[in-house]
């Protein structure tokens, strides 16, 4: 078993909704990225999403391009960014890492020596946003042949054969990006998310993670309810980028948020557990 | 000719030009495409849409447009007869206009009520402002924040026609940031608005689309010049920057392998500096804004800003066809940089008095340079794809003269 799934499996098991937080490796240094990720993880987070820097970050929003802009500035790589995967492993053997990011980087290094780097590092799984499934068959390939989970993206677009084609390419866990627009955006309707993964439940038993515009603790609390993972990106990147001139300020700040989240969500937990 | 051995069958189902094209696109994005693919496919073979698209271009457009025979330029060259497709002389000043056109009545057809472009010289977002006016409909153009300040009097053109240009801060601040923008809006507003690419870049089918609809230059140029020769030209040339002039003139003529096709590229101040914007020439194939093909990146496979005094040149990626037409040695790929274009911009208009737009000044160097080998009964024809009246303040500027 992956450790992606050995750590859905665990939660399910717990009763609670995994807490999954972005931030891009490098930003706002990449001397400190290494500590930001056992910094959230000691806040409660149970699987980390580390976005790797792009030149045009086309479906994300200004909040996480400007990370990638502040990242770049000190021209952090692919290669680095797995290098930080590396490191992190090196302290924690058990925190599930998946690298978030766009394919042209991907391809400059291969698909089959970035899937043995990455499961070298140890590295989970790789979401690359700009492949969808029909054109994802030759990376999907290279990353199962290491290991890798291949996480897909589904949007509230995507009718029932299109999820259908995700489910099968997927593997891990599937990412829904509840709401139209890019990442940051605005106008988060639960009840909306609710039937859309009522829908993707209909055609796979993979978990669910939903990400895409949750800001604060009761929207954490609220997607906690209904999805298996909660992600948190530009809440958290707003925060780096904040505190970008200080940067030992940063690692405080994302735990406060997450440790809030994390409070939110299992008090949410407990409550529509117990029997009423 | 066997259909296996035509250049003119691609892309195929999945949108590939070879191991181009494709649909490199968030999943947020994948229904609208489909969307646009099956009413792009049915449109095309809609008789009333076809007519309706004709009766456009005849009578808003000003088409066909010429082509001119430039004995003078011919005669002071030396060598091939040198013919110019006019598209310099359609409505708005350029071949743009044949694509928004189109793109606009699809998305009438498609019952949108907005219209999204991205622009970075201006004449592709003068040219959606334009249709979006005739057809009233909301109009927003995205151009990058360099492209606003070197480009004043198209911004300028696109309020007048009632658009709201958003200057785009992020990146490089020109023509691709100016296309992650409109992505971004398009993602969240695909209900009710329509992308208009300016080029035959992006995801299928958009470099299938736009190709179609600009291949009408090509249609009536192999007409017009068997017409006024008696027999096919021996060469064909036209400026890339994404290249949708240049796929509209050459893809009619992709089967006629006597004629000879060469798509000029920027070299800005020059190959060897690295301050360019040639892919085909001096790139790598990656996948950027949607498809694979030849981009200019670095050693990570970061996109780089690219250099040209042509701000519709100013791209750092190129149509996928082109990128294929490239591998399969059908045509051939070459970069002026800016002092030729800028000389050629001079010398056509000193002996033809014709205008040209920096992007085909670009055409019109390499066209003279190709001439000058060949014989005086030989044919080049050169596609004016633009005129150059935006150009005049960079010109003068260049020459220390304020406007």
């Amino acid at each position: 078993m992956s450790r992606i799934a050995e750590r859905f499996a665990a939660l399910k098991a717990d009763g609670r909704a995994a807490l999954v937080p972005f931030i891009t490796a490098g930003d706002p240094h990449p001397n400190i990225t290494v500590g930001l990720m056992h910094d959230m993880v000691e806040a409660g987070a149970d699987l980390i999403e580390l976005g790797v820097p792009f030149s045009d970050p086309m479906a994300d929003g200004p909040v996480i391009q400007r990370a990638s802009e502040r990242a770049l500035a000190h021209h952090v790589s692919l290669d680095d960014v797995i290098g930080m995967v590396k490191t992190f492993r090196q302290d924690d053997p058990d925190t599930p890492v998946i690298l978030m990011g766009y394919l042209n980087p991907v391809e400059v290094m291969g698909y089959a020596a970035f899937a043995r780097r990455a499961a070298q590092a140890g590295v989970d799984g790789a979401l690359t946003v700009d492949v969808p499934p029909e054109e994802g068959h030759d990376l999907i390939q290279a990353l199962r042949d290491e290991g890798l989970d291949a996480i897909y993206l589904a949007a509230p677009t995507s009718h029932r054969q299109r999820l259908e084609m995700i489910a099968d390419a997927a593997t891990g866990f599937i990412y829904y990006v509840s709401l139209k627009g890019v990442t940051g955006s605005a106008n988060l309707v639960l009840d909306d998310v609710a039937k859309k993964l009522a829908e993707i439940r209909a055609v796979t038993d993979m978990p669910l993670g939903v990400g895409f515009g949750i800001k604060d603790a009761a929207m954490a609390a609220d997607m906690a309810k209904i999805a298996d993972a909660v992600v948190v990106g530009s809440a958290l990147v707003s925060r780096v980028e904040a505190n970008a001139s200080k940067p030992d300020k940063i690692g405080a700040e994302l735990k406060q948020l997450l440790q809030e989240m994390r409070q939110a969500m299992d008090d949410a937990g407990r409550e529509s557990a117990s029997p009423s | 000719m066997d259909k296996n051995d035509s250049f003119m069958n691609m892309p195929d189902d999945k949108g590939h030009f070879g191991p181009y094209g494709g649909i490199f696109v968030a999943e947020t994005l994948m229904e609208a495409l489909q969307e646009l693919r099956g009413a792009y496919e049915k449109y095309l073979q809609d008789a009333d849409f076809l007519a309706e698209l004709d009766a456009d271009l005849q009578h808003y457009v000003g088409r066909p447009s010429p082509i001119y025979h430039a004995e003078r330029l011919s005669r002071e060259n030396g060598g091939a007869q040198i013919y110019l497709k006019r598209e310099d002389l359609n409505h708005t000043g350029a071949h743009k206009v044949n694509n928004t056109i189109g793109q606009a009545l699809l998305a009438k057809r498609m019952g949108k009520t907005r219209i999204i472009a991205e622009t970075g010289a201006g004449q592709h977002g003068v040219a959606t402002a334009t249709v979006a006016a005739r057809l009233g409909l909301e109009c927003v153009v995205y151009m990058g924040e360099v492209d606003v300040a070197r480009q004043e009097a198209n911004v300028y053109r696109m309020r007048l026609l009632g658009a709201e240009v958003r200057s785009v801060s992020s990146g490089s601040k020109t023509l691709k940031d100016a296309l992650n923008e409109a992505m971004r809006d398009w993602v969240a507003t695909v209900d009710d608005t329509f992308y208009i690419i300016g080029t035959v870049a992006g995801p299928h089918p958009y470099p299938a689309m736009v190709r179609d609809f600009q291949a009408i230059i090509g249609r009536e140029a192999r007409q017009q010049i068997q017409d006024m020769t008696g027999h096919l030209p021996d060469a064909l040339v036209a400026c890339v920057g994404g290249g949708s002039n240049a796929i509209g003139l050459f893809y009619p003529f992709l089967d006629d392998k006597e004629v000879a096709i060469y798509g000029v590229e920027a070299a800005g101040e020059g190959l060897e500096t690295g301050r360019h914007a040639a892919p085909l020439c001096a790139g790598e194939p990656g996948v950027l804004h949607g498809n694979r093909t030849y981009l200019m990146e670095d050693r990570d496979g970061q996109i780089i800003e690219t250099h040209s005094i042509s701000a519709g040149l100013d791209y750092p990626g190129v149509g996928p066809e082109h990128a294929w037409l490239k591998d399969t040695g059908r045509a051939n790929y070459v970069a002026i940089d800016d002092q030729e274009a800028l000389a050629a911009f001079h010398r056509l208009t000193r002996t033809e008095g014709i205008i040209p737009a920096l992007e085909s000044s670009h055409a019109i160097a390499y066209g003279l340079k190709l001439a000058a080998t060949m014989k005086p009964d030989q044919v080049v024809l050169v596609n004016l794809s633009g005129r150059g009246d935006k150009d005049m303040h960079t010109v003068a500027a260049i020459e220390g003269i304020e406007i």
